[in-house]
């Protein structure tokens, strides 16, 4: 099958990542991957574990170091638009027993645009709780953070993100280890968003939400099968492609490229 | 008393040194500590405070002079080597952080011995008081080391209020720093060059092996009194700076007594007290809910088996003696005794001769804990398809936990039942 017929571009994209190549601990994970997604689109990437997903939006992010290729935010480069882009990242990443109040956290996201040596004012902090009422989260900001449940976790770090008030935000899987309730809480929220135009992209497990929660859908294992709106491209055909037969001779050639230590890329 | 006046007094201006010196020392490694405390990176204070010693006798020999100001640029640049070092090996290699840290401890630690050792046989008269950086020296620190010690911890506080909100966004969600453009390196590489400042300052009050109890054991104690950053920070430099006035004091009177030992004897001493007594945190405060408890279990059991021999009877007020409780239920006749004798004092029930018998707030109480056990047994079947003869063991337990909101929520959900799944009334 030709890769060109499932993977549509969009005109003005929101988000251009060009040809991405990127490896963990030596060995590639996300080989030549190439695609745009336009302004206003609620993306899912979707794929089986292990199949670079959250290695994708850490790559947009500039978290992790890449072998080659570039990424585009609004065409230009992430440091330009730093402001304009937002970040949620696993729940699991940090330690939930940190000194903090849920406040606190919210308020993480304000500190970009206060700069140094300034301390949160009263805007921001009624920034902070307007992002937390919109997230059902009001009553808990004075709570101690090592108090909340997964789902609590999952809200107070959407509504961190959501202070910021970009433009376009990533999502590492915010639906994971969520009761079904607040996953329905945040869906509506994604909603919104991108009913006011925002972008936003999301890494995503469950095959069976895809056709409600997205408009735009990316197939991804260990390199892009698709990239498109979702009727066009969540096909069973494409699916199967993506989660069925692994491409062992890509995993073998990884293999190789780990053990020889070999420059995914080589330097031009 | 009289000695702590005499002590306050300062009529020795070595003593002015030493506790200045000790409080402002103790002040910046509690406040640096709290970072490392947070960051999960408590040993990285003990590699630093082992790894400063190749770089204070280089600087000795490079300079020849004991001047305090050198010899912590050495310190401090070994120091910062060490961490280099720690970070290089876990990122580039397969070897652990765990075990990184042990080998730049150790091998650093290895080299400024063999470097000291070499100086205290090469014959320099001057070298002589070097090796009080193994030990520390507090109760010898004089008006130069005061002088340096301010600037430092000057320097640590400044630097902390300046950069707080930083400092604590990199220890929660490094990630998320670095996404919305803090700039990340710079602000690592600032904690980590403070964090070294203090544990360099340091080591010359407590010593090498000491210094990392002074960077983390006020953060540990003080957290166990509070969920805020802030606080935390500010807890942990009093709980410092109070272990450098006692430190230099108990040795003030007892010149036999070491300060710098004795500070870290007290801030221990402080983390173990916090250990036991903090609020909702403690050991002692968890233990004594647990045993509250455990008697309120005791208690509302014992009504309830009152309000069944009532049942049975059909005389909720008859006259009880302890065998037939233990017919009903099975308790010890050390628990009989207690909870009889705090229910009576409850006023739940009363005595009269040889038996007990509920009273008007007994027969409610007794009543309710019945209508709980049951509301929750019914729940359990019906909701959760448990078999009737496997609920009795949780209705037991939940029957206690029930709030009075949960209460009517339950009797609506189960259209305000009348009997339970093994046909018992639930009384109203």
């Amino acid at each position: 099958m030709s890769n060109s017929s499932t993977i549509f571009q969009a005109n003005d994209p929101a988000l251009e990542v060009h040809d991405l190549t990127v490896s963990y601990e030596k060995r590639p994970v996300l080989w030549g991957i190439d695609f745009t997604i336009p302004q206003g689109a609620l993306c899912g990437i979707i794929g089986p574990n292990g199949a670079g997903k959250s290695t994708l939006i850490k790559a947009v992010m500039n978290l992790i170091e890449i072998n080659s290729g570039y990424v585009k935010i609004f065409d230009k480069e992430l440091d330009n638009v730093r402001s304009q882009v937002s970040y949620v990242p696993q729940r699991e990443s940090v330690d939930w027993d940190f000194p903090a109040s849920v406040l606190d956290i919210v308020l993480m996201g304000r500190y970009s645009r206060l700069g140094l040596f300034k301390n949160p004012r009263k805007a921001d902090k009624e920034a902070a709780m307007k992002a937390l009422e919109m997230v059902g989260m009001d009553a808990y900001a004075k709570r101690q953070i090592s108090q909340l449940s997964g789902g609590q976790q999952q809200r107070v770090f959407l509504a961190r993100a959501l202070t910021q008030e970009a433009d376009i935000y990533l999502m590492d899987e915010p639906f994971a280890g969520v009761d079904a309730a607040t996953e329905k809480a945040i869906v509506d929220i994604l909603k919104k968003l991108t009913n006011e135009g925002k972008t936003i992209i999301v890494v995503h497990h469950d095959l069976q939400s895809v056709e409600t929660y997205f408009d735009w859908v990316l197939l991804l294992n260990l390199r892009l099968v698709a990239s498109g709106p979702m009727k066009q491209v969540f096909t069973p055909t494409l699916l199967e492609e993506t989660y069925g037969g692994k491409l062992t001779l890509l995993t073998e050639v990884g293999d190789l490229v780990k053990k020889g230590e070999f420059k995914a890329r080589e330097k031009q | 008393m009289e000695t702590l006046i005499e002590f306050l007094s300062f009529k020795y201006a070595n003593i002015k040194y030493v506790v200045f010196g000790t409080v402002l020392l103790s002040i910046s490694s509690s406040i640096v500590g709290c970072f490392t405390f947070i960051k999960k990176k408590s040993l990285v204070g003990d590699v630093v405070s082992h790894a400063v010693l190749p770089g204070i006798c280089l600087a000795f020999i490079a300079s020849g002079s004991k001047n305090p100001f050198l010899l912590i640029i050495g310190a401090f640049v070994s120091g910062w080597i060490s961490i280099l070092v720690m970070d290089h090996i876990t990122r580039n290699t397969k070897i652990k952080e765990d075990t990184a840290t042990g080998l730049s401890l150790s091998v650093f630690f290895g080299i400024g011995i063999l470097l000291m050792t070499y100086i205290q046989h090469s014959g320099n008269a001057s070298q002589s008081g070097l090796d009080t950086f193994l030990f520390g020296k507090a109760a010898a620190l004089v008006g130069q080391d005061l002088i340096a010690f301010s600037v430092i911890a000057f320097i640590v506080l400044v630097i902390v209020l300046l950069f707080f909100k930083e400092f604590k966004l990199i220890s929660f969600d490094p990630g998320y720093a670095e996404v919305i453009g803090l700039p990340i390196k710079r602000l690592e590489i600032l904690l980590t060059s403070i964090t070294v400042l203090a544990v360099v300052t340091g080591i010359q009050a407590v010593g090498v092996v000491l210094m990392a109890a002074m960077l983390i054991t006020p953060a540990s104690a003080a957290r166990f009194w509070t969920n805020q950053l802030h606080k935390m920070i500010f807890l942990a430099a009093l709980f410092g700076a109070f272990s450098g006035f006692a430190g230099a004091f108990i040795s003030y009177t007892a010149p036999s007594m070491p300060t710098g030992p004795w500070m870290v004897m007290i801030l221990s001493i402080i983390a173990i007290f916090s250990f036991f007594f903090a609020p909702r945190k403690g050991i002692l405060i968890r233990q004594f809910r647990r045993f509250a408890i455990r008697r309120q279990l005791l208690e509302e059991n014992l009504l309830k088996v009152f309000y069944r021999i009532g049942e049975n009877s059909g005389n909720y007020y008859a006259q009880v003696g302890e065998t037939d409780l233990r017919l009903i239920r099975n308790f010890s006749s050390k628990q009989l005794t207690q909870g009889l004798k705090k229910l009576r004092q409850s006023g739940y029930i009363d005595k009269d001769q040889k038996h007990w018998f509920l009273t008007k707030d007994g027969y409610e109480k007794g009543k309710r804990i019945t209508k709980l056990h049951r509301l929750w047994e019914l729940y359990l079947t019906k909701y959760l398809r448990i078999a009737p003869d496997h609920v009795h063991e949780d209705a037991d337990t939940i029957e206690h936990v029930i709030t009075p909101e949960l209460e009517s929520q339950l009797e609506e959900l189960l259209d305000y039942p009348t009997a339970d799944p093994h046909s018992s009334v639930i009384p109203q």
